[in-house]
């Protein structure tokens, strides 16, 4: 692959530095990549193309009113971040999550941080996301996001900021798991000593978190109870295998097979002290939703069922149920995937069929465990966002270990007066939308947009606030006719249960065209593999050749 | 474990893939017996209507046009036809579809490769020899998808719902094809009745694909009782009535549950066919039969879907 010729962007490089070399993490990859030839490449990246296709790697896009099913683009070069530097980062989000935990349970119950004056009452009453309906509980260990996605970028300087934090339903875990299924498969020479750190324990951790949340006592039982769904998953794994020769030979691949050992490791574990095992659930509003492919994918992987809300059923007790051919079966947690509004009819919208009509009484009666719980996106609001520095001081007494981003509120009059004045500047993000979806970037908008901002922001200020253009880091990415350098973000997942637990790097989104910054899936983006590289452990094998 | 959502899908999966095939199965042996018959006992087609329940329907959309080319359009492409060769593929894939992450992918891709190739054979008005080469490959691609999930599922509770909405259906299909050959066409007095009743049952046998074993198996010549008994009571023929009822019976023993209604009822059933006396059936008696089986296949159809697919609270 010809790199001299890469053109380093006015930006912060995740590969290369300025005068252009490889940084001390990319070396062994840059020289990898220079010794493939074109032909090489292009081998590569059709198999690359073929394994995410056969894999099943798509989402959904919604254009007028049919969705289509299409593959996320897929890149070959893999983003590289030292693993000192994730380290940092890691302890960071998980400093970041643990406040906004304690800070949601606050909110649902005492409300001491409106009281103590740090942050504005009208923060929830003018958030969308609050839920009256979960007033005055708290779930047990008071966490209410169990699985958040924070979107992270680095700007010009080279600081890795928090653009924000799903706490609602945040996806694109599944993309990052096979991203690395599929590199590993056409560069596995590269994996050999470059200390890279696996990715794959996610499922495995999700599911230790999901079954610490079981309300039932664990109780001593004759047999170990094995879900039926492993064999599922392991099933699936063989047919991967089958469906994938011509890579295999062609690659000279090794199989992967970790994941299912580590699981049976996991099971095999509880045996000489047998308890009851909790039964767990990913509920999926059904094969329409666009991230059905991950809750599919996810359910498999933990070897759990995948249901619907037409399968659970809540009695008169409060019990949670699914419906199966051996009768009621008791679900004792629940990784839902449907949004608050419409998980239970009786309490929020009640022309919702995709929820289960009982389910808050079941939750808040501690009969079942809800992950996310109804109501953890209240802090995923784009303005309490503007709050989390200060959130993080109050609950933790400690200095935020990760950047925010510098924010404007527009209910803030002075702020307001500034954003209006300089909105072609700005990047406007309405409080509630995720997906890239109803913002501005003033830099790239028409006059015409920016009166339209103008006017929604006077219209509703509390909807919408502002943050500078950042210059967002690039990486080489594989473009029509070479590699050129593409804008990137990285959205990690923390788990937060008895444990916290951070993936390994996350999920890498490029935006494909040239300058563009949007990098949502929904709008065109594609993802590329992160690496987390132990630049140590790599030196000490002499990293890969 | 299993949801009783997917088992449903499952069982109607199973279900409607051998209904396409049994359908598939019954137009072939109708359109033989038309070749083989002179015309004045040839059976035509409208018996094919009633004897797939239809008549209704298909009296509302062709009036009294009741050709072998109305026939054949509505038997087999018009979607207006739920009971249509291409309707039940679609039910067949969609079901699966609910389904298939329990399922090995490439059945998944073998059903909907067969099911987009069919329906875009069967489209527009097709020739008898095209239409006779799309039902050959219906079949075989029936069979390949039963052989792929016998050879690569694991035989888990998802795999027995499809097996015991096959041999449901199978049963149901077997009865039926008999039903063709009961709707007595021959007159009893006619002089070159033997003949032609020899024809008209190896044609049944064909059809099912049952010539040769029942050849090797009933060793006399192609008689009517000898026929009946063998596609009604052989215990080793799998399209017999009393083969796919067995295959029932112990499928529906291996699950879980209180409720035995569904497993009394097939064992009921046996019980009926095998006790049926096979000589005295022919013409109007034999039909009677048929409707009696075929009812008490739709009450095992009815005790199943209770006992499995309709958990409620208690």
């Amino acid at each position: 692959m010809d790199l001299n010729d890469y053109k380093v962007s006015d930006f912060y490089d995740e590969l290369v530095t300025t005068s252009g070399r490889p940084r001390a993490a990319s070396r062994a990859l840059w020289k990898y990549l220079k010794s493939l030839d074109a032909e090489e490449i292009a081998e590569r990246k059709a198999a690359c193309e073929v394994a995410a296709l056969v894999a099943g790697i798509t989402f959904r896009v919604y254009f007028e009113d049919t969705g289509i099913d299409r593959a996320m683009p897929f890149d070959l070069i893999p983003r590289v971040i030292p693993k000192k530097e994730w380290d940092s980062i890691s302890e960071g989000l998980e400093q970041r999550v643990r406040a906004l935990n304690m800070f949601i349970d606050d909110l649902y119950n005492d409300q001491k941080i409106i009281e103590d004056g740090v942050v504005p009452a009208d923060l929830i009453a003018g958030s969308e996301n609050f839920r009256e309906q979960c007033r005055g509980f708290s779930p047990p260990l008071g966490i209410w996001a169990h699985i958040c996605g924070s979107d992270l970028v680095r700007g010009g300087d080279g600081t890795v900021y928090v653009l924000e934090d799903n706490l609602r339903i945040p996806s694109g875990v599944s993309y990052m798991l096979e991203n690395r299924q599929v590199m590993k498969r056409v560069f596995p020479e590269l994996f050999e000593d470059s200390g890279i750190q696996p990715v794959d324990e996610y499922p495995a951790q999700l599911f230790d978190m999901l079954a610490s949340l079981s309300p039932r006592p664990y109780v001593l039982e004759d047999n170990l109870r094995i879900p039926s769904g492993v064999s599922y998953m392991l099933e699936n794994r063989q047919v991967m295998k089958r469906v994938f020769p011509e890579l295999f030979e062609d690659s000279g691949i090794q199989p992967v097979d970790e994941y299912p050992a580590q699981l049976f490791d996991m099971l095999a574990s509880l045996s000489p002290r047998p308890v009851e095992y909790p039964n767990v659930v990913v509920l999926t509003p059904g094969v329409f939703n666009s991230a059905y492919f991950e809750h599919a994918y996810l359910a498999q992987q933990m070897g759990v069922e995948l249901v619907e809300g037409r399968d659970l059923v809540v009695d008169d007790d409060n019990n949670v149920f699914m419906r199966t051919i051996a009768g009621l079966e008791p679900v004792d947690v629940i990784y839902r995937r449907v949004d608050d509004a419409f998980i239970d009819p009786e309490v929020f919208r009640p022309d919702s069929l995709l929820g289960v009509p009982g389910l808050m009484r079941a939750w808040r009666s501690n009969k079942v465990a809800l992950a996310n719980a109804p109501g953890a996106g209240v802090a995923d609001d784009k303005v309490v966002y503007a709050w989390v520095p200060e959130i993080i001081r109050y609950y933790l007494g400690e200095k935020p270990k990760l950047a925010n981003v510098p924010t404007w509120k527009c209910s803030d009059p002075e702020d307001r007066k500034y954003v209006l004045a300089h909105i072609e500047e700005l990047v406007i993000k309405p409080a509630n939308e995720s997906g890239g979806y109803g913002m501005l970037i003033g830099p790239r908008s028409t006059r015409k947009e920016q009166r339209e901002f103008a006017r929604l922001i006077k219209d509703d200020p509390r909807n919408y606030v502002a943050q500078p253009t950042l210059a967002l880091s690039t990486c080489p990415t594989m473009v029509p006719g070479g590699v050129g350098a593409r804008h990137v973000d990285l959205r990690p997942f923390i788990l937060s249960g008895q444990q916290t637990f951070v993936t390994t790097g996350g999920l890498t989104r490029v935006a494909m065209k040239a300058g563009s910054l949007v990098v949502n899936s929904s709008q065109g983006g594609g993802s590329k593999d992160t690496w987390i590289v132990d630049t140590e452990a790599a030196g000490r094998a002499g990293g890969a050749s | 474990m299993m949801l009783a959502r997917l088992a449903e899908h499952l069982y109607w999966h199973g279900r409607y893939l051998e209904r396409a095939e049994g359908l598939a199965r019954l137009i072939n042996v109708n359109a033989h017996l038309n070749l083989d018959l002179p015309g004045r006992i040839a059976p035509g087609w409208e018996p094919l209507v009633r004897i797939t329940g239809n008549s209704e329907l298909f009296e509302a959309l062709y009036d009294d046009d009741v050709g072998e080319r109305q026939v054949a359009k509505f038997l087999i492409a018009d979607e207006r036809n739920p009971g249509s060769i291409r309707s039940t593929l679609e039910f067949a894939r969609e079901n699966m579809r609910a389904a298939r992450d329990l399922l090995p992918r490439e059945v998944w891709e073998q059903m909907n490769g067969l099911y987009l190739r069919i329906s875009e054979q069967i489209t527009g008005n097709v020739s008898k020899r095209r239409r006779h080469e799309s039902l050959a490959d219906l079949i075989l691609g029936s069979q390949q998808i039963a052989g792929m999930l016998m050879g690569t599922m694991s035989q888990d509770y998802a795999y027995d719902f499809i097996l015991i909405g096959r041999y449901l259906e199978r049963a149901d299909v077997t009865t039926r094809i008999l039903d063709v050959r009961a709707d007595d066409l021959l007159p009893e007095q006619a002089e070159e009745v033997p003949a032609f009743e020899s024809i008209q049952w190896m044609s049944v046998l064909k059809s099912l694909t049952g010539y040769q074993m029942y050849r090797r198996h009933v060793r006399t010549r192609v008689a009517g009782p000898d026929v009946l008994r063998f596609l009604l009571r052989d215990r080793l023929f799998p399209r017999s009535a009393i083969f796919c009822l067995k295959a029932l019976e112990s499928l529906l023993t291996g699950l879980p549950g209180e409720d035995d209604s569904a497993l009394r009822a097939t064992t009921a059933l046996m019980r009926h066919l095998d006790s049926a006396r096979m000589a005295r059936l022919k013409g109007e008696p034999l039909s009677e039969f048929i409707d009696r089986i075929q009812i008490e296949l739709g009450d095992i159809g009815q005790h199943i879907s209770q006992t499995w697919f309709q958990s409620a609270p208690e």
